[in-house]
């Protein structure tokens, strides 16, 4: 076993004594707890302990809502990229998984909206804050999950490295737009009160064309520091940034970039901005200098923005391999030492550390489903990222996290047919899990148990093909549905229950004396042979259909052969024989001798074992009765028969 | 196809239906009806794809479909249509019949009437004032719309489960069952037998879905488990006039277009939503009618159905799939005029309002 990373967290079940003995039992995606009376020592006190059997679920954000347009929508993402398998190699493989990245964040900002909608529209507190930290939850997910992008998908160099650093923080701290527009909307902005801030802010974030027209307006408005805002304007016009279609190398990039850096510092030397302090503040941000950002700690919100920013001005060309070293010097400067770094700290380091395994570890850990790190996992996996680890179990870690996905997915009512897809995608125990779960799910309609159905035929499960038909025939016969019950044992191929439901049927023929669903019957085909008794339910239909069109010598042939054939059960034979008196009654002869004695070497068969079997009792002289007429009119339209056959068949041969 | 719009709705959909415009409006349909399946509590609920105000000119709110109101439904909803402008019939797999009135002043829904069965009611059809019921018991109601209990019953119809029902000619109806027949029902005769049965040779392949040809009411299209689109004349033979290879599993729905009857569509369980054109093409009509009027002499050439040539149609029908991806199963679909709806288990409603443009 591997080493706990700390204790699990205890959850109490309101409603059950903790301090009683409790009972449980694991479930697929669920487990069963009750308490129990074991150990009750004080046996007088026998108060009625809690009634209930409980569910506790496991994975409990697959019950919301909103967050069921996220599983479904990245299901389709999902399943495509199954599809973008090894044919792609180099950059369009690059492309295609960058932009499966892309698609599956735009879908949890998709849901975070909606989310962030409903929270501002619900009314009652309570919801209400539950939404809006379930917005939260997804933010933070988004944030780790583009950070990963970058890191680990994109890979991007040094250089474009921090352009993308620069995007994902304008992205997440989005703020900013909102103030911009407010400051813009008031006539005179530069009057405004946030209007430092506003700027500070974005030349924190590297916003430098948006900040020199925001000083531009300072100076028009205020014209004695119209110079300094200009030389601060150009200074920003000048910084050398990579641009993507631009060519020039890094070690260009560097040394342009060193002369602008002399030059800023340069005017700060000659107190250039000595009678503006917002001025200065921003020229030395521009320099990159540590005390100045932190003084900034509100407008950077966290740690990361500090990073990004201090990376901007004084590492433009930082290498992915270095991100560490200043993550963390960042991350314990922002903080010093007067909070601990919170979860998502950590999963952040850990992704500057490039440490992924530990990052879907603490994702495990501090997120409620398993939603992100499966679908993170999987894609990091196609990005041939992960395939060293294997865990203590068997499966991997992409598979482990994909089953206890799926498995969360099963527990749901309805979300189960997501859930296929992606054991399908486990190649190790997959299928194991499918067979176990597909069998438990409630079949209420037919429609819904061909759905069932069609996922084991089009995986070969025939097992729970069987078991799945077998559940749908029983229901059918409880119904009294006979003919729905033997449709269902066909397609499961279940020779004994087709047996089972042959008998009802022969045996309803007997009280009514007529067949019922003889659209099925009369339809069988091929199926018949699936069971004797089904075959011979057929051809005894066949034989009725055959005597009700007068085609008697074809129904004499059939009805003796399902006699010497053995495919008749003995117990009907007697009903078959009685089905013979109208036909050797006719005035044409049908049997003919050889043909009417097979029939009276059956009678004898029968009787004689008949006789056998019933001495012990022989209680029901009225039954008897009736049989022994039976018999005489048997024996007596067999004799007559045979008489005719004789001379008619010796006529024949005479003339 | 590029504006079809996909929304997703937290429900998995098993019918879709578009609300019939009234008689000789010229407007285009502005409102469906869906119905879930498979979830806790199940809804019936109605959309506007109106154009919400004036926000339809920035591009931001256009054709995405807006929830009018919806209304709980016990059990799951296993068929849905209009009865008219007002009132919604949905069948459950409780075996209950519902008749819902959309209140469109305030918009609402209300439960008018049920009547109430064992099995489940896996298919209706309406016409007014009649409303069809068949089930998973094999049994096949008559309703009128004022009344609470069935006005006649045909208890034991089939032997297995019947799918679906649709009006042949107004006393008639036909119904599709799981060993592959169709039964022609006339409610004017008496007894408990079809007037007619024709049926599939061979391995007895369920049928799903049956439509009659708007114009020519003896033309059935009808879809099978195995993906297969049967088109039946029922006037002559007990067989399928052609069978052509579709779905790669259970056809869920076929519906011919109302108004453009040479457009059919199709939706199935392997996710994908077909458009069929078969369309006359002018180079080829002679040879083409050739052999389908050689036994009656006298028909209009407008009233020759384009489906029942019986010359291999491959090359005569176009077929294009609607649905940028494949999904989860296409649950139901309906047409009317330039608009599609279909929804599916990935709990998507698609919608698109230029289908032939």
């Amino acid at each position: 076993m591997e080493e706990l990373d700390g204790e699990p967290v205890v959850t109490l079940i309101p409603g059950v004594n903790s301090k009683k003995q409790m009972c449980f039992d694991w479930g697929p995606g669920e487990i069963l707890v009750c308490e129990t009376f074991f150990n009750q020592k004080e046996t007088s006190e026998m108060v009625p302990s809690c009634p209930f059997i409980h569910i506790i679920r496991k994975d409990v954000d697959v019950y919301s809502k909103i967050l069921r347009k996220l599983f479904n929508e990245s299901h389709g993402i999902f399943v495509g990229l199954q599809r973008i398998e090894e044919e792609l190699n180099g950059k369009s493989r690059k492309a295609q998984l960058v932009r499966v990245s892309k698609n599956y964040r735009s879908v949890i900002r998709a849901c975070m909206e909606e989310m962030h909608q409903v929270a501002l529209a619900g009314k009652d507190g309570a919801s209400g804050h539950q939404f809006s930290s379930q917005v939260s939850i997804l933010s933070a997910m988004e944030l780790i999950w583009n950070l990963c992008e970058i890191l680990f998908i994109e890979v991007a160099p040094a250089g474009p490295l921090l352009l993308h650093l620069l995007d994902w923080v304008r992205l997440h701290v989005c703020e900013v737009d909102s103030l911009l527009a407010d400051v813009l909307g008031t006539g005179n902005p530069s009057k405004h009160e946030s209007f430092w801030n506003l700027v500070t802010i974005l030349v924190l974030q590297g916003r430098l064309d948006e900040a020199r027209q925001m000083l531009s307006r300072e100076a028009d408005a205020n014209p004695a520091s119209g110079d300094m805002c200009h030389i601060l304007g150009d200074l920003m016009r000048t910084m050398p940034i990579l641009s993507p279609g631009n060519t020039q190398t890094l070690t260009e990039l560097e040394l342009k970039w060193q002369h602008w850096r002399e030059e800023c510092e340069r005017h700060l030397q000659d107190n250039t901005f000595a009678a503006s302090p917002a001025l200065e503040s921003l020229c030395k941000i521009m320099l990159g200098d540590e005390a100045t950002l932190l003084e900034q700690k509100e407008l950077l919100n966290n740690w990361y923005h500090f990073l990004v920013t201090r990376l901007l001005y004084s590492h433009p060309t930082v290498k992915p391999i270095d991100l560490h070293i200043y993550a963390q010097s960042s991350l314990d400067m922002f903080l010093g030492g007067e909070s601990s770094p919170e979860p998502l700290d950590n999963i952040l380091m850990a992704a500057f550390e490039f440490d992924i395994h530990q990052v879907i570890k603490e994702c495990s850990i501090a997120l409620s489903n398993w939603w992100f790190v499966a679908h993170l996992t999987d894609l990091l996996d196609h990005c041939r990222l992960l395939q060293s680890h294997n865990l203590y179990f068997g499966s991997n870690m992409r598979e482990f996290l994909l089953l206890e996905y799926a498995s969360g997915l099963f527990a749901h009512h309805s979300l189960w047919q997501l859930g296929v897809d992606y054991f399908d995608h486990c190649p190790e125990l997959g299928r194991v899990s499918l067979e176990l779960h597909i069998e438990r799910i409630p079949l209420i309609t037919e429609q819904k148990a061909l759905k069932v159905l069609r996922i084991c035929e089009q995986r070969q499960m025939t097992e729970q093909v069987r078991s799945i038909c077998k559940v749908l025939a029983m229901k059918a016969l409880r119904d009294s549905r006979l003919g729905s019950a033997l449709s269902w044992s066909i397609r499961a191929k279940d020779a004994a229950f087709a047996t089972l439901v042959s008998d009802r049927f022969l045996r309803d023929y007997c009280e009514h004396g007529c067949f019922s669903d003889l659209d099925l019957i009369d339809n069988l085909g091929p199926a018949m042979m699936l069971s004797d008794r089904l075959t011979f339910l057929g051809k005894y239909r066949e034989f009725h259909r055959l005597y009700g069109e007068r085609c008697f010598s074809g129904a004499s042939a059939l009805l003796l052969s399902l006699m010497t054939s053995r495919i008749a059960p003995r117990s009907f034979w007697m009903t078959l024989l009685t089905d013979a008196l109208p036909l050797l009654e006719q005035k044409q002869v049908i049997f003919s001798a050889e043909q009417t004695y097979a029939l009276m070497r059956c009678l004898e068969d029968l009787t004689s074992r008949k006789l056998e079997c019933e001495e012990p009792d022989a209680q029901k002289p009225q039954d008897d009765d009736i049989e022994t007429t039976k018999l005489e009119m048997l024996r007596l339209a067999l004799a007559r028969n045979l008489a005719r056959a004789i001379i008619k068949e010796g006529s024949l041969e005479g003339s | 196809m590029e504006s079809i719009c996909a929304k997703f709705v937290s429900q998995k959909i098993s019918k879709t239906r578009w609300r019939p415009l009234p008689a000789g409006s010229l407007q285009t349909t502005e409102t469906f009806a869906t119905g879930s399946w498979d979830n806790e509590d199940n809804y019936v609920s109605l959309w506007s794809i109106g154009d919400f105000g004036n926000l339809d000119s920035d591009g931001g709110f256009e054709g995405d479909h807006q929830l009018l109101c919806e209304i709980r439904h016990g059990g799951d909803v296993m068929d849905l249509q209009f009865f008219d402008q007002e009132r919604t019939v949905a069948a459950s797999s409780t075996g209950c019949v519902r008749v819902f009135l959309h209140h469109t002043n305030h918009q609402t829904l209300s439960i008018h009437q049920h009547a109430h069965r064992g099995a489940p009611c896996t298919g209706i059809v309406c016409d007014n004032p009649e409303i069809v019921t068949v089930g998973e018991d094999g049994r096949i109601n008559l309703f009128r719309i004022d009344h609470k209990e069935a006005v006649r019953t045909i208890d034991n119809a089939d032997s297995s489960t019947l799918h679906a029902v649709t009006f042949l000619r107004t006393p008639e109806i036909v119904t599709v069952n799981s060993i592959g027949q169709l039964k022609i029902w006339d409610f004017r005769q008496q007894g408990n037998e079809p007037a007619q049965i024709l049926s599939m040779n061979g391995d007895r392949v369920p049928l799903h879905c049956v439509d009659r040809h708007p114009n020519q009411q003896h033309v059935v299209a009808t879809g099978g488990q195995d993906g297969m689109l049967s088109i039946w004349d029922v006037r002559q033979g007990t067989m399928p006039v052609s069978l052509l290879k579709a779905h790669e599993a259970e056809m869920w729905e076929v519906h011919f277009h109302p108004s453009k009857p040479d457009h059919l569509f199709t939706c199935s369980e392997d996710g994908s939503l077909w458009h069929w054109d078969a369309s006359i093409d002018i180079g080829r009509s002679s040879t083409f009618l050739s052999q389908s009027i050689s036994n009656q002499a006298n028909v209009h050439q407008s009233m020759i159905s384009s489906w029942l040539s019986t010359d291999p149609a491959k090359d005569r029908i176009e077929i294009t799939s609607l649905l940028p991806t494949r999904t989860l199963s296409v649950n139901s679909l309906d047409v009317l005029g330039p608009c599609l709806v279909c929804g599916t288990d990935a709990e998507a409603i698609y919608v698109t309002r230029q289908l032939f443009s």
